[in-house]
């Protein structure tokens, strides 16, 4: 066990210290503290932040450099996430385009594509949104409706509605995943593709939540056109694009709740706004429980980047880490407002917590799923029976409405204990 | 940065379960509570080094630390093997660093034997040293140990207390002395977990010798004494999880194996799921007991919360996933369950760990703010 820098990271974290020490200055505030402000203008700030950052080397650490990157380990990206949150500034603006769009492009696209998107995004001169979810096709991706066909030229026309789109209003581009083949079973007919969010078709509605905030959206799509080689890998590979989006989304998620700020130490300070509730069993039992659990979280995470540091992929199991994630912060925000009362659930900070929660268990997979998924993994138990195995996308529909006549009421059910 | 297990503490781990597959440890448990006999495993820990494991190589012990205690724990939990180590790793370690050099040779060899008469250090709402109480909540204050040593007290519950040839006493204000066995009351209490060795001990102004030991040691006692039964409950966890994964592979029920309805399998996953949060803070609390000795006390306090939680939840879920079966006395999965229902309840139990890592980090935020 050894959590020590070595001479060479050391040395890389005080380079990276003293930038932000000389940086500083330009950095806006956290969004919570800039309360008040135009949310464009806000937006704005932190695009100018992410290009310093990235003028400094902080921003696509692990990128190759080639492509505007600096070309080092998932280390140097703890580094610099430690020394942004050490500082006390917000950190890159577009973290779902260059922690997970940037990489699946670096990984699939063509170098045309390359060269024409990664710099812009790195500088936060065009921010990307990610378009795979859809009403339909959450937990179960492959279900995408979202419909492209290929004109004889090579361009496309794209019908369909997305969801659950975080930054479609200030995205200049989104990765998204359609159908190209319905005769195919579905993970068989799935194309990726870059979408100019400009285009005459593209509809963007915010998707206001508990809170009242507006973090995501829906995005529609009405025969929208796409010119020809827009499509990111081969046709019908799209599945195994998205996988690769996927699996950067689980690394940073694995890594991630001590990121979102949800830590044992801030959530200790937060009770001291009541002195009396830090002497109170009750309270003290219910945080303790709490922290012990970002604390795993925290050394799972070191455990994960030990994997990534030797070389190898984080298992599935990193999905318990998100399990494990939500239902501490759903805790932690009951708790917090508990002590602070009712006028708690208006509070920017712990209130939000406690509105945003019942919706972000079921981001990046649903729980249910998350835990199908490493019980047939990562303990080796039989799958669930499903009925679209080596089914064309096409004749699920029809298969889905017949097992659901089939269903019959309880009475008749013969499954049952024993009598 | 490695995260990860050495290659030696990987063989050593290896090793622990190699030695111990040569008994019947499970089986040793149930008959045990029928009236048979344990095997006597000490030859086969002394053959392992395992008594002398913690202790330095000047005082003849093997110099390694907390992180290769708890591996051998886990092994020693997997198949609930009754070795009196618990009292006895915490109590060498805080003679070896109170360099109480006449004792250590005989108790690193295992020619002897050593129980920690533990007291839980003071936090930031309990001013006291305070110890296991007979029979209620209310937690008494720890022993008093003389300027000469001698000791007078009673302390109910102390893990492997029976037999010993020494006792490690930390008193009530955090003085330690070892006094001898035979000068102490010792009521052995064996029940409900047979496997587990438990002792109330009585002290009538004993003959003692002072220790002592560097500042925080006595503390540090305490928290080794919670990481080691959480290594042991993590261990327990492990195997009740693959046991109980192995069956729901097995058992078809409706045509289906048990395994692949989801009811069953969200419980292994849940199993897992604190399985691996459980591991996480032993590596952090092996990590900091050599490299953060600050963050020892609440590294150990969330190890012990996380993996007490943890066989709480496996020794139930083993059960029900066995179905009626499950809850016989020819399996297994009840001996896990007894496991666990005394464990929670040991050394400060599962919630005074919540409760101190509670207290540690709401400290250290008065501290900063």
């Amino acid at each position: 066990m050894d959590l020590n820098d070595t001479p060479e990271l050391a040395e890389y974290r005080t380079m990276v210290r003293s930038w932000l020490a000389e940086h500083k200055a330009q950095a806006p505030t956290m969004r919570a503290e800039d309360e008040g402000t135009d949310e464009h203008e806000h937006v704005a700030r932190r695009r100018a932040w992410q290009r310093e950052l990235a003028a400094g080397g902080l921003a696509a650490v692990t990128w190759p450099a080639e492509y505007g990157g600096q070309g080092l380990g998932p280390l140097h990206q703890v580094v610099v996430n430690q020394e942004i949150g050490r500082a006390g500034v917000p950190g890159i603006f577009d973290i779902i385009g260059v922690g997970m769009l940037g990489p699946t492009l670096i990984a699939h696209g063509s170098e045309e594509q390359k060269q024409r998107y990664l710099g812009s995004m790195l500088a936060a001169d065009e921010v990307w949104c990610q378009l795979f979810s859809e009403p339909a096709a959450g937990s179960d991706l492959a279900g995408v409706q979202s419909r492209a066909r290929q004109a004889q030229d090579g361009s496309w026309r794209l019908s369909g509605q997305k969801v659950w789109t975080t930054n479609a209003q200030h995205a200049a581009f989104g990765l998204l995943l359609a159908r190209t083949d319905a005769d195919v079973p579905k993970h068989k007919g799935l194309t990726m593709f870059v979408v100019p969010m400009d285009a005459p078709g593209v509809t963007i509605r915010p998707l206001r939540q508990i809170s009242g905030e507006a973090h995501f959206n829906e995005v529609f799509f009405d025969d929208v056109a796409l010119d020809p080689l827009s499509e990111v890998g081969a046709v019908n590979n799209g599945w195994a694009v998205g996988m690769t989006t996927l699996l950067f989304e689980r690394v940073a998620i694995g890594l991630g709740g001590e990121g979102f700020g949800w830590r044992a130490d801030r959530f200790a300070a937060a009770l001291l706004a009541d002195e009396a509730a830090t002497r109170d069993p009750e309270v003290r039992h219910r945080y303790g429980e709490i922290a012990a659990d970002f604390l795993a979280l925290r050394f799972t995470g070191y455990r994960m980047l030990t994997t990534l540091q030797r070389g190898g992929i984080p298992g599935p199991e990193g999905a318990l880490a998100k399990v494990t994630t939500i239902k501490a912060a759903i805790a932690a925000g009951e708790l917090l407002v508990d002590v602070l009362g009712p006028d708690g659930l208006g509070d920017d900070l712990w209130g939000e917590l406690v509105s945003d929660l019942p919706g972000l268990k079921s981001a990046g997979g649903t729980e249910e799923i998350l835990r199908n998924m490493v019980g047939e993994r990562v303990l080796g138990l039989p799958p669930e029976p499903r009925l679209d195995k080596g089914v064309p996308f096409s004749e699920l529909r029809a298969k889905e409405r017949a097992s659901a006549a089939v269903t019959r009421p309880l009475a008749e059910a013969d499954a049952g204990a024993p009598s | 940065m490695n995260f990860a297990l050495t290659d030696e503490q990987e063989f050593l781990k290896e090793a622990a379960r190699g030695a111990l597959s040569r008994f019947k440890t499970v089986e040793a448990a149930r008959e045990t509570l029928d009236g048979g006999e344990l095997p006597d495993l000490w030859p086969t820990a002394v053959e392992a080094g395992w008594p002398g494991l913690m202790v330095s190589e000047e005082h003849g012990g093997a110099g390694l630390h907390v992180m290769e205690g708890m591996l051998v724990f886990s092994e020693l939990g997997r198949v609930l093997a009754s070795v009196p180590l618990l009292g006895h790793a915490p109590a060498s370690y805080l003679l070896d660093v109170a360099g109480a050099q006449d004792v250590l040779e005989a108790l690193a060899s295992g020619e002897q034997r050593a129980a920690l008469v533990a007291a839980k250090p003071p936090s930031d709402v309990e001013p006291r040293w305070t110890v296991e109480a007979r029979l209620g909540i209310e937690r008494p204050e720890a022993p008093e140990v003389g300027e000469d040593g001698s000791v007078t007290g009673t302390v109910a519950w102390v893990p492997d207390a029976p037999g010993a040839d020494l006792l490690v006493v930390v008193g009530a204000d955090g003085r330690a002395a070892l006094v001898r066995g035979t000068d102490a009351e010792v009521e052995p209490v064996t029940r409900y977990d047979a496997t587990r060795s438990l002792g109330h001990v009585r002290f009538d102004s004993a003959a003692g010798t002072l220790l002592e030991p560097p500042e925080g040691a006595a503390a540090a006692a305490w928290y080794i004494a919670q990481a080691l039964l959480a290594a042991e409950s993590l261990g327990a966890v492990e195997r009740a999880l693959e046991v109980s994964v192995q069956y729901s592979k097995e058992r078809f029920t409706f045509g289906r194996a048990i395994g692949s309805y989801q009811a069953v399998k969200h419980e292994l996953v849940e199993m897992l799921r604190r399985s691996e949060n459980a591991r996480s803070l032993m590596y952090y609390t092996g990590w900091a007991g050599q490299d953060t000795p600050h963050e020892f006390p609440v590294a150990a306090s969330a190890f012990r919360l996380t993996a007490g939680h943890a066989l709480d939840h496996a020794s139930r879920a083993q059960i029900s996933v066995h179905g009626g079966i499950g809850a016989t006395w020819e399996h297994d999965a009840p001996l896990y369950f007894r496991r666990a229902q005394l464990s929670r309840r040991l050394l400060g139990g599962t919630h005074g760990a919540a409760d101190r890592v509670a207290g540690e980090l709401l400290e250290a935020a008065r501290t900063a703010a």
